[in-house]
């Protein structure tokens, strides 16, 4: 076990560095130049050249990034070139928020997709079924500003049940992780619905029905602990879909969360804050996938970490 | 016995039907059986027949919503179960007839442990409290002779074996004493001699508590050994029933005499090939020296080696042309990983020579020529053809991947292939599911000798498949190696069937081999412990026969995996007369 979370910290680790690279890179090639943007258009080309010695983004890339890397080693992401303040603080202060709003968004996408599934699954066949997996597929490819902007309007706007945007109270949180976990709940719906009903014909669940148990015990006891096996190994994948899918949200909502904040950065080509936004993505997802890994063996004693 | 004995299930014109594509299909017409208290009655057939429909109709376990029960009436005591609804069918189910089935590696849920899966079923029809419950499973386990009950509770499925594994389905079934046991297949899945161990405990169980079996088999073997009574099914329907002496000695039915006389059997068989002499040989087909095969297992921070399995463990053994060599032995002894190593499918150490030359010096390009020369058909004829593509393609594609003929040649060539296997060319342009399984295992061996090779590895090539295809199968090998001098390399489980087809024969164990010598050398004098254990274990089909005891043996056999440094001991084979070898007792 602990060789394989010390196997793990140095494979993420080494994921983190080739993501700052790319990130890096891919930035440094962008035609936008940040320059400008915070010189503004009526600034001199002294200035602007000023300013570029300033930021260092005068030297060549190998240079840039080195001195990137060395910095953020210490945990300094570096300073916003438009907010003019360290990209760790601002990052720091927006990230509660956007975990309340995952966290919100996977109980809604585990509740209201697995909770599909199961009834799509015993109920393979039937009316009940094809509605609900109609549902999902709705639930699957509507986009998310849509989803959205069509939850503000019925239960915002018309029904007043809850405030149309902003953070504070739980009431503020229902909206945007619905909104968000209605995509995933469709997969997870789809997923689930496909395990139990493979995981219904095994042949243990036989076994368990020749044993003369009630229905309820070979369902939730037998059956249910290993269809949820695959849908879990999915939950750390998900985290990458919420980090995308946070940008678009947040804006909808008006939530002070890091997606507002990396979209507000990307407009202004703020690449610490794009850096650091792409950083923090990038470590959620690894640790996403590796709490996904540990938890697996509590369920199957099967697995084993080597 | 002077009264009538007691009646306890009644099985009355029974039919049961399954909705498939193509309409309903009557699966079991007519059947009516009696099973008395105490009895043992097998139901025996081929695939297809009914068998485990039949005993999944009693259980009311038929798969839903295709199958269903047409009409007829089971009685169980004076209940018939056909009209009880569910929640009071669930009361019969564990409590008065309980089931054991074939995969004792399936039937298990992985994620629950042992002690778990043994007290549910018991608190479900008892009133029984937790710690009673987990009392009352020890002592179930106990009675299957499994040893550390209490800290077996613990365990889970995957970390025992399969005749364990077999054996907690037993204790589990037994538990609450039923009056019914049904065993589909229970010991098809397992070793022989495992076999053996499981099919003396349910012999012993049922003496003990007085419980009705109906067991269900397609091993006329397990039929002689086990049943009073036997009922002979064939495509649904009943073809004869009657005492297992009778049955064995004065078969009435035609198809249960043809059933009877394709049974592989030790010693006596029909279709026994006859003893060759060793062929004064022009250069061996394949030599093999010193073979070892081993698999790291990684552990550890870095993933360095810590374990290794020791699959083969210096085999050497050579085949001369138009021979049958047969290498057996139990799963796990490396018998099939000595087969892909020299069909080129693992990485190696040692020495493969075929046809004069040394695998291990050879480029890229020589190898594949040279591998033209050895060619497998493996067990499962399902998974091991392609179901997208048409069966006369997969024939031809070794001809293709090796560059041979033009396209018309290849379709000629194919053509005369399926007419050598005993299929007609027109079914060139089927897929392999419009085949049966004896047929698709055909279109493997036609696939095989494409290439016209000098060697074919048979790896369990007729274990899937029922006995009189089984026999049909065989002597179409035989026929083939008559006709083109091909030589076998034969792998399998099953003592009578290498009996049946074997010149020569090597007797591996934990990746060495413990015997090997000609087929009368080993199966008339078998010098090996082991080896004889082997040929004990599989059950003569004559119920006049049947073993007062099967030699237990408790134990498990030990595991190939060892850690690094620690080398398993390496047996040295010693002659013992004119070329049969036997390991030294170590």
């Amino acid at each position: 076990m602990i060789a394989y979370l010390g196997r793990r910290l140095i494979q993420s680790l080494l994921i983190l560095l080739g993501v700052s690279l790319i990130t890096f890179a891919l930035l440094y090639l962008l035609p936008a130049d940040p320059v400008r943007q915070i010189a503004g258009r009526s600034a001199t080309p002294q200035t602007v050249e000023n300013i570029r010695q300033q930021l260092g983004l005068d030297q060549p890339f190998i240079v840039q990034y080195w001195h990137y890397l060395t910095k953020l080693v210490s945990g300094d992401l570096g300073r916003s070139y438009i907010q003019r303040s360290e990209v760790t603080e601002l990052i720091v202060s927006r990230l509660p928020a956007s975990l309340l709003l995952m966290a919100g968004a996977i109980l809604c996408e585990l509740l209201i997709g697995l909770t599909m599934g199961l009834i799509a699954a015993v109920k393979r066949g039937t009316a009940t079924d094809q509605t609900l997996m109609v549902a999902s597929f709705v639930g699957v490819s509507a986009p998310q500003f849509v989803v959205g902007l069509l939850l503000l309007y019925v239960f915002a706007v018309r029904l007043s049940w809850f405030p149309i945007g902003g953070y504070g109270t739980w009431r503020h949180l229902v909206l945007p992780s619905l909104t968000m976990g209605i995509l995933g709940a469709g997969w997870y719906a789809r997923m689930m619905r496909s395990s139990m009903i493979d995981v219904l014909r095994q042949d243990y669940v036989r076994t368990a029905r020749a044993k003369g148990l009630a229905r309820r015990a070979i369902l939730f006891r037998h059956a249910l602990p290993n269809a949820i096996l695959p849908v879990i190994a999915m939950i750390g994948i998900d985290i990458g879909i919420f980090m995308g899918g946070i940008v678009v949200v947040e804006s909808v909502f008006g939530w002070p969360g890091i997606g507002q904040l990396a979209w507000q950065a990307i407009q202004r080509v703020d690449i610490p804050i794009i850096m650091g936004v792409t950083l923090v993505s990038a470590f959620a997802i690894v640790l996403g996938n590796l709490l996904a890994d540990i938890i697996a063996p509590f369920i199957d004693p099967r697995i084993k970490l080597r | 016995m002077t009264s009538t004995p007691e009646k306890i299930l009644d099985i009355a014109n029974l039919c049961v039907s399954v909705r498939g594509d193509e309409g309903e299909r009557e699966v079991v017409s007519n059947l009516s059986l009696m099973l008395a208290r105490g009895e043992t009655l097998c139901i025996a057939g081929e695939s297809g027949s009914g068998k485990s429909m039949t005993a999944l109709a009693i259980m009311q376990l038929l798969p839903q919503p295709a199958g269903r029960i047409s009409s007829g009436a089971i009685r169980l005591g004076d209940t018939d179960l056909t009209t009880l609804d569910e929640r009071r069918m669930r009361h019969i189910r564990g409590d008065r007839i309980a089931m054991i089935f074939q995969e004792p590696m399936t039937s298990l849920n992985p994620v629950l442990s042992i002690g778990r899966q043994l007290t549910e079923s018991i608190e479900a029809h008892t009133g029984l409290s937790h710690a009673q419950a987990r009392q009352r499973a020890i002592e179930a386990l106990k009675a299957v002779r499994i040893s550390e009950a209490e800290s077996r509770l613990r365990q889970f499925p995957h970390e025992l074996s399969g005749g364990m594994r077999q054996r907690v389905m037993i204790a589990m079934a037994l538990a609450l004493e039923p009056d019914v046991l049904i065993a589909d297949e229970p010991t098809t899945a397992l070793d022989v001699t495992v076999q053996g161990e499981v099919l003396e405990l349910l012999r012993d169980l049922q003496q003990k508590h007085g419980t009705s079996v109906i067991l269900i088999t397609h091993d006329m073997g397990v039929v002689a050994e086990m049943a009073d009574r036997v009922v002979i099914m064939r495509h649904g329907r009943m073809v004869e029933e009657g005492k297992a002496a009778d049955i064995f000695a004065r078969p009435q039915a035609q198809y249960t005499r043809e059933l009877l006389a394709a049974v592989p059997r030790i010693g006596a068989g029909t279709g026994r090939q006859e003893t060759r002499g060793a062929e004064t040989a022009s250069a061996n087909v394949a030599e093999i020296k010193d073979l070892h095969v081993r698999f790291d297992l990684h552990g550890g921070v870095f993933g360095r080696v810590t374990r290794r399995v020791h699959a083969v463990e210096g085999v050497s053994f050579s085949i001369a042309p138009n021979e049958t060599l047969a290498l057996v032995g139990e799963s796990g002894c490396g018998k099939s990983t000595t087969a892909k190593a020299l069909a080129g499918l693992v990485p190696y150490s040692g020495d493969i020579v075929v046809g004069g030359r040394n695998l291990a010096g050879l480029g890229r390009d020589e190898r594949k020529a040279v591998r033209r020369d050895v060619q497998m058909i493996f067990q499962d004829p399902f998974a091991s053809l392609d179901p997208r593509m048409r069966v006369g393609d997969l024939v031809a594609e070794p001809l293709v991947i090796h560059g041979i003929a033009s396209k018309e040649e290849r379709r000629e060539r194919v053509a005369a292939l399926f007419d050598r296997v005993g299929l007609s060319a027109g079914q060139m342009e089927l897929y392999p599911h419009e085949f049966s399984g004896g047929q698709r295992q055909r279109v493997c061996i036609a696939r095989a000798l494409a290439l016209r090779p000098k060697l074919i590895i048979a790896d369990e090539s007729v274990s899937a498949l029922d006995v009189s295809v089984q026999a049909r199968v065989l002597d179409l090998l035989k026929e083939l190696q008559r006709e083109f001098g091909v030589a076998y390399l034969f792998i399998s489980h099953d003592m009578a069937v290498v009996e049946n087809i074997s010149d020569r024969v090597a007797v591996m164990y934990l990746g060495q081999i413990v015997e090997m010598g000609t087929r009368d050398q080993v199966f008339s004098n078998p010098r090996h412990p082991y080896t004889r254990r082997l040929i004990e274990a599989v059950p003569v089909p004559d119920p006049a026969r049947r073993r007062s005891r099967f030699a237990r043996l408790d134990q498990e056999i030990p595991s190939a995996t060892r850690r690094i440094g620690e080398a398993p001991l390496k047996l040295a084979l010693k002659d013992v007369g004119n070329g049969h070898l036997v390991a030294a007792e170590g």
